[in-house]
């Protein structure tokens, strides 16, 4: 095993290379890509010409997008991944600093709107290769069995198109191939594998999280997690250094970055960073490639496939910029459903100050779990469900940033009363929920007015909660409030207002009058147009979306696999 | 409120810059974090300077005593200086540069309007007076154009202020947070339970044991 991170070029001035900025100037070209596992090491990259049709052009590289490049180029596509952000190399350019680390964010901008205005930014996407993996916080969950036929039989959303075991096939895949960390039994759901790495040690904030189970007779369970507890290949196990969500600089993360992005090059695939594409080419019904601008100018890639997965945000607005004279509504959008049933999920917590020292900010964020309340339906007494969906609530570790600037503008402090209440920061546990919020038309992505740097027009963010997702933030805080107070907690305070994650702006179906893409995730109106990520979910469940999101790549690779054998 | 105290007496998070928790980029970007100066200035006009600096101490004061202040106008005006962005922005307000431009303009129409002078040169007290009715989105003077000061106050005082304080070493000292982290990273993750590396907190009648543990951090 190699220690990394001791150093980075700087210290070792023979792997610097002059002029480099991974913001600013490609480094995937001349043949060659950043070895993201070790300082100053290149691997090699199969390089496509423009005018070479290849087989698929990937628009994003993250969860979605990432981990279908991957599959395809190991099936022998030829496949060319484009991704807006940097290709960093976390040994070398990732600070302990969550100001530094704000690159990692789609920070481009946004307009929000509704009765509920999201916050995006650091709060909700990234703009790197490997995408929003490359801060996410690692949790890995799988779907409960029935939220796939939510409408049959649970009476809300909407059904997929994809049978549940199914899904846990291609979720054992995933956790295989991210070497998920996990407890021995899982306490919710039907029978899964044992994970492929024993569970972290958990903090004391987590500690919290279990005592205020127990104390409420409900199971918890250390949260399965896409950090390795044993060393993996060049990757050390994780140091408990908790700044996950800005980034992992010792590559213990599985984040696509330093898992599905290595392989995909290894067999073949090319990687553009810095290269943001702007608008799908059709011609006669079919998708010809992409428009992309890279190094200062608009160049133009030829595909026999495109693949859209730049996250629920970025997608339909490329869909929508991309409309033309065949298309006059935008891309793959008959059924009027692009960009709409965006849907972020609930992430209220309480907060609470504990006699104890808590020093929150060490090991990853969320180190402990419950999902009881997305397995309950019905409740009891003061806690009886009076709406659809459920709830996950995990432990929490925010840096002071963070910290700060949730004691500010969701508690409302400032002055000497927010510095002295920083004061107890080492003090201070909390429980937040993942939670599921409503498919509704009204909350929607649209093109505004505004443009951005490329010339192209900035998305409109339009949110706001329907009673259901009320009630549920309600259920939840009450919850929540009782458990951290059984836990040892005082003065808890309610934050009410935060979301996170993004998904459902073109939701599979069965019927392509009420979705956009099919279970294979190919477009209803363009057969050589696929969408493959966060976008592509008709209801949201209570469990942070990725490990869905690559289950479902890795299916629609083998479903092309499976076109092309036919 | 218990007001504000030095609860990790000697506790310099800066002791371990040259030790295993922090790598060479965290020291780069700290190295250029600590160089800026309480003057330095690139985005914000005089007049705007004078605003934001007397506005920062209402939002994060910091102690008289304190021998080198935490440069918050600085840090917020370098943010905007480099084009940093959040991101996003209700549909509401202007990008970030103009919304500040513009708010600070209006807080001092407001302060001229209200005490007859400008808001740097009026007491705490009623500087508080003017943040607290833009705090409840109640400061409605011209200047602010379209731009409600409810939003201005939250999004931009509180959000680019407090973050520029607590993005401080001095800040970190204050709080007893361990500070840049890798690749060395904790051990030691239980209830009460502390690395060597991590600031230890004053107990009431020990504060000696723990200002002899701070000097330590960085061994
Ligand atoms: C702070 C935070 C913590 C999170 N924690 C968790 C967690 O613990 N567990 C979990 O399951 N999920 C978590 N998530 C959510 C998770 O990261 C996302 O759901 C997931 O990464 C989305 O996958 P995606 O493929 O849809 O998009 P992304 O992973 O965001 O990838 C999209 C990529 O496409 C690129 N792109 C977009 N448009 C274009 C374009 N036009 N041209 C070129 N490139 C483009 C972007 O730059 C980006 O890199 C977290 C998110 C955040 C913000
Ligand atoms: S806590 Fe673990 S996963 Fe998180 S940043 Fe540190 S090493 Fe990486």
């Amino acid at each position: 095993m190699r220690i990394p991170g001791l150093g980075n070029a700087a210290d070792n001035p023979k792997h610097g290379t002059p002029g480099d900025d991974p913001e600013h100037h490609p480094r995937a070209r001349d043949g060659r890509a950043p070895n993201v596992m070790r300082i100053g090491e290149w691997v090699p990259m199969r390089q496509h010409r423009d005018e070479d049709e290849v087989d698929f052009a990937v628009v994003g590289t993250g969860a979605g997008g990432g981990t279908l490049a991957c599959r395809l180029a190991e099936a022998g596509f030829s496949v060319v991944a484009f991704d807006a952000g940097p290709y960093f190399r976390p040994l070398e350019d990732f600070a302990s600093d969550e100001s530094h680390q704000s690159k990692l964010y789609w920070t481009d901008e946004r307009i929000v709107d509704g009765e509920n205005p999201l916050q995006m930014g650091s709060n909700n996407s990234g703009k790197a290769v490997g995408g929003s993996t490359v801060h996410y916080a690692m949790v890995a969950l799988r779907f409960r069995p029935e939220w796939f036929k939510a409408r049959t039989l649970m009476g809300y959303g909407a059904d997929w198109p994809i049978d549940w075991r199914e899904m846990w096939h291609y979720y054992d895949q995933v956790e295989d191939d991210l070497k998920i960390s996990g407890p021995v039994n899982y306490p919710w759901g039907p029978h899964r594998r044992r994970y492929h790495r024993r569970a972290h040690e958990i903090n004391a904030a987590a500690k919290v999280l279990a005592r205020g189970a127990e104390a409420m007779g409900i199971d918890w369970t250390p949260t399965p997690l896409a950090t390795i507890s044993a060393p993996r290949g060049d990757a050390p196990p994780c140091v408990y250094r908790g700044f996950c969500t800005l980034g992992c600089s010792t590559n213990a993360k599985q984040s696509v970055l330093v898992t599905y992005l290595p392989r995909a090059l290894k067999a073949g695939a090319e990687i553009r960073d810095l290269a943001m594409v702007g608008r799908i080419e059709t011609s006669n019904g079919r998708a010809t490639g992409v428009h992309y601008h890279r190094e200062g100018r608009w160049r133009f890639q030829r595909a026999k496939n495109v693949v859209v997965a730049g996250y629920a945000i970025e997608t339909p607005r490329l869909l929508l910029m991309s409309a033309n004279r065949e298309f006059p509504d935008g891309l793959a959008n008959s059924s009027g459903l692009v960009g709409r049933n965006l849907m972020v999920q609930g992430n209220q917590a309480v907060w609470g100050v504990f006699n104890e020292e808590i020093r929150s900010y060490k090991g990853p964020p969320s180190l402990a779990i419950s999902e009881h309340w997305n397995y309950d339906d019905k409740g009891s007494g003061p806690f009886a469900k009076d709406f659809f969906g459920g709830y996950s609530y995990m432990s929490q570790g925010p840096l002071p940033q963070l910290w700060a600037n949730t004691q500010a503008s969701a508690h409302g402090l400032w002055g000497e009363a927010l510095v002295a209440e920083m004061q107890r920061y080492n003090h201070v546990a909390g429980l937040k929920v993942v939670s599921e919020y409503m498919p509704q038309e009204r909350n929607r992505v649209t093109l505004s007015d505004v443009k951005d740097r490329y010339g192209l027009p900035v998305a409109r963010i339009t949110y706001s909660w329907c009673d259901n997702d009320k009630a549920l933030n309600r259920h939840a805080l009450k919850f929540l409030r009782q458990a951290l107070e059984a836990a040892g907690g005082r003065e808890i305070w309610d934050q009410g207002d935060d979301t996170c994650h993004l998904n459902g702006t073109a939701r599979m179906g069965n019927d392509k009058r009420t979705s956009v893409v099919d279970a294979d995730c190919r477009s209803w109106d363009i057969p050589n147009l696929w969408i493959c990520d966060g976008s592509v979910f008709p209801t949201v469940g209570g469990v942070n979306p990725s490990l869905t999101i690559q289950a479902i790549a890795l299916r629609t690779a083998d479903r092309i696999f499976a076109a092309r054998g036919a | 409120m218990l007001p504000r105290q030095d609860l990790y007496p000697g506790y310099d998070v800066l002791a371990k810059r040259d030790g295993p928790s922090w790598n060479a980029k965290t020291r780069a970007v700290l190295d250029e974090r600590l160089a800026i100066g309480p003057e330095m200035r690139r985005f914000f006009d005089e007049a705007e300077w004078m605003t934001l600096k007397a506005l920062a101490a209402r939002i994060v004061p910091q102690p008289a005593d304190r021998e080198v202040p935490v440069p918050v106008a600085a840090l917020v005006d370098y943010k905007l200086a480099i084009g940093e962005h959040d991101g996003y922005r209700d549909a509401t307000m202007p990008d970030e540069r103009e919304a500040w431009r513009q708010g600070l303009r209006a807080l001092d129409a407001e302060a001229r309007a209200q005490f007859g002078a400008r808001f740097h040169e009026l007491s705490t007290w009623a500087q508080d007076e003017l943040l607290k009715l833009a705090e409840r989105g109640e400061l409605t003077d011209a200047a602010w154009a379209s731009m409600p000061s409810k939003l201005f106050f939250k999004h931009r005082v509180l959000g680019d202020v407090v973050k520029a304080y607590y993005a401080h070493p001095t800040a970190w000292n204050e709080i007893g947070w361990g500070g840049p982290a890798s690749p060395r990273g904790y051990v030691r993750m239980d209830f009460d339970r502390r690395d060597p590396w991590e600031a230890a907190e004053a107990k009431p009648g020990r504060e000696d044991e723990a200002y002899a543990e701070n000097l330590r951090v960085g061994d």
